[in-house]
């Protein structure tokens, strides 16, 4: 636990030093301030309040292309400055370096969500009589449930390759078709469509969070891809010492 | 405090190392020579325990490298070839990531005294992508030394340093011998004899020798290296010199000097003092040369005078002369 904990925190601090990591949170900020801006005067011209909506939809598409660009360097860096030895010789088990790794990545993302929250504050003043408390505290609780898992998955692709491109492209590939894994679903018979409708990313977000809603459902699910990812990124550490 | 038995490395189809036995001491300073691709990084990332072997076994301090991982690694201080160094971090706070992983009590205290060892103690709060080449190994040494562990494995601690460097590094390496079993790599032969109590050479991932610098002189060769040298001109003793039994190995020096080798365990001076004189040249100096371990390490893996239990090497392409050093 202390050992998750200082390799998290270090983890948390060079994101600081890393030009990636503010040009996500750049990104993010530009573009999310940009549709806000224009929603809201769109809003305003139907003569209609806006939800917090408006902040939570383009931020859940920005966060799913930038979060893999966050991660991607995770274990890869360390793999090229040879740091990676200095872990994989310390007296720390594999499962801390992933699980710190991870743990120091989603508070990265957790930053920008909580820096993104100027949003909703602007938007309580603007509207009256202001936003519903609930949808923004359920929004952001399922932000940061599906940012865990993306951060996990991104942990474990950056841990089986030296490359961060590889990373990254990995990475969104495997976010990308857990998203629209319910299209397929679609066309399929009733069980075997439930259940890979049940895999997919989106549908425990939209239907819920996004509406102010927690299901316990909703929260498992994201827990599990957490933990099955990072399950996934320690056997290949693990496994790395074999090559 | 190592104990290592039949220990055998495969990369894919490629054998990096085969069947290496060897113990070290507590309170050793052993140097672990070869020449490069010889398998002696691969060697120590076992011992630290950073790949498993593909066969064999590696105990330190009475502990399994495989079996008990987090206890060994406790115990080890590792400096691998390539520094691993956080450039982005402060030398201090680098110091102190490495001190909270390894859970170390007073770890200030602690951080103050290492790198005022590797005299760094004013640089602890620049960063570390800004040091210099010599700078970054002595963090890399004072990380490897911060948790006072009984053995220290330095691969290559001195590669790439300027002289100056290399003498400073390597008299830290002497100082720590003192309280820690140390085993360090190198392709520096010199370095080996200057800071080692003891050498194991191995060369494509075999075991070649093993033994202190200065015995591995006599053992291995038994010849004597002898200079000599005359009141005029050295090359028309140099016929005298090599006609006299025993003598192997004649080259000229200099004008009025030259060097030859004794056939093992004969002791050919006098007879080559007697032959000089009468042949009636003014002898002027005869005096035994020690022969370089690098002189050595050349007989060994490339001539085939070869110790008992090494005789395979020959069968591999031999290395080149000027991959060392």
């Amino acid at each position: 636990m202390r050992n998750i904990w200082t390799i998290g925190i270090r983890e948390y601090k060079h994101y600081f030093s890393s030009p990636i990591a503010y040009a996500v949170a750049f990104v993010i900020m530009l573009i999310v301030g940009i549709l806000f801006y224009v929603n809201l005067v769109s809003y305003a011209n139907y003569g209609m309040a806006p939800g917090i909506q408006i902040v939570i939809g383009p931020l859940v598409t920005l966060l799913l292309f930038t979060t893999p660009a966050v991660t991607m360097n995770t274990m890869a860096d360390e793999q090229k400055t040879g740091t990676l030895e200095l872990l994989l010789t310390a007296p720390v088990r594999d499962h801390e370096i992933i699980i710190g790794k991870w743990f120091g990545g989603f508070l990265f993302i957790l930053t920008i969500l909580l820096a993104s929250w100027i949003f909703p504050i602007i938007l309580n003043q603007l509207v009256s009589p202001g936003i519903d408390q609930g949808e923004l505290l359920a929004s952001y609780l399922g932000l940061a449930l599906m940012c865990a898992a993306f951060v996990a998955i991104g942990i474990a692709a950056s841990s089986l390759f030296s490359n961060q491109i590889a990373a990254f492209f990995l990475t969104l590939g495997i976010i990308m078709a857990l998203w629209m894994i319910s299209y397929p679903a679609q066309s399929m018979g009733a069980g075997g469509g439930e259940i890979v409708r049940y895999l997919d990313l989106g549908e425990h977000f939209y239907s819920t969070f996004y509406k102010g809603l927690i299901d316990l459902k909703d929260v498992i699910y994201y827990l599990s891809l957490t933990a099955v990812s990072l399950f996934l990124g320690s056997v290949s550490v693990e496994s790395r010492r074999w090559r | 405090m190592i104990h290592v038995t039949g220990l055998t490395k495969d990369y894919g189809k490629r054998r990096a190392i085969t069947n290496l036995n060897f113990d070290v001491k507590k309170g050793e300073i052993v140097g672990f020579l070869g020449p490069n691709g010889a398998g002696k990084t691969t060697t120590m990332r076992i011992l630290t325990g950073y790949m498993p072997p593909t066969s064999g076994k590696v105990e330190i301090g009475g502990y399994d490298v495989i079996e008990n991982p987090l206890e060994v690694r406790r115990m080890v201080g590792y400096l691998p070839e390539t520094v691993p160094l956080y450039n982005d971090m402060t030398v201090f706070d680098y110091m102190m990531y490495m001190a909270r992983i390894r859970h170390i009590e007073n770890a200030e205290d602690r951080i103050d005294d290492v790198l005022e060892m590797v005299s760094m103690e004013d640089r602890s709060s620049g960063y570390i992508g800004k040091l210099s080449k010599g700078m970054r190994q002595r963090v890399g040494l004072a990380q490897a030394i911060l948790h006072k562990p009984d053995v220290l494995i330095l691969d290559e601690p001195t590669i790439g340093l300027d002289p100056g460097q290399i003498i400073e590094v390597r008299n830290i390496i002497k100082d720590l011998g003192k309280e820690h079993t140390v085993m360090l790599s190198t392709h520096i032969l010199p370095e080996a004899q200057q800071v080692c109590d003891r050498v194991i050479i191995i060369n494509k991932g075999q075991f070649v020798a093993e033994d202190s610098t200065e015995r591995l002189q006599t053992r291995l060769t038994g010849a004597q290296r002898v200079h000599l040298s005359i009141r005029g001109d050295a090359s028309e003793v140099l016929p005298v010199v090599s006609s006299t039994p025993g003598v192997i190995n004649v080259s000229s020096t200099g004008i009025d000097s030259l060097e030859f080798e004794s056939k093992p365990g004969e002791d050919v001076r006098s007879t080559v003092a007697r032959n000089v004189i009468s042949a009636g040249y003014d002898l002027l100096e005869l005096k035994k040369v020690s022969m370089s371990l690098e002189d050595i390490f050349l007989e060994l893996t490339r001539d085939e005078i070869l110790p008992e239990h090494s005789t395979e090497i020959s069968d591999s392409p031999e290395i080149e002369p000027e991959e060392m050093r």
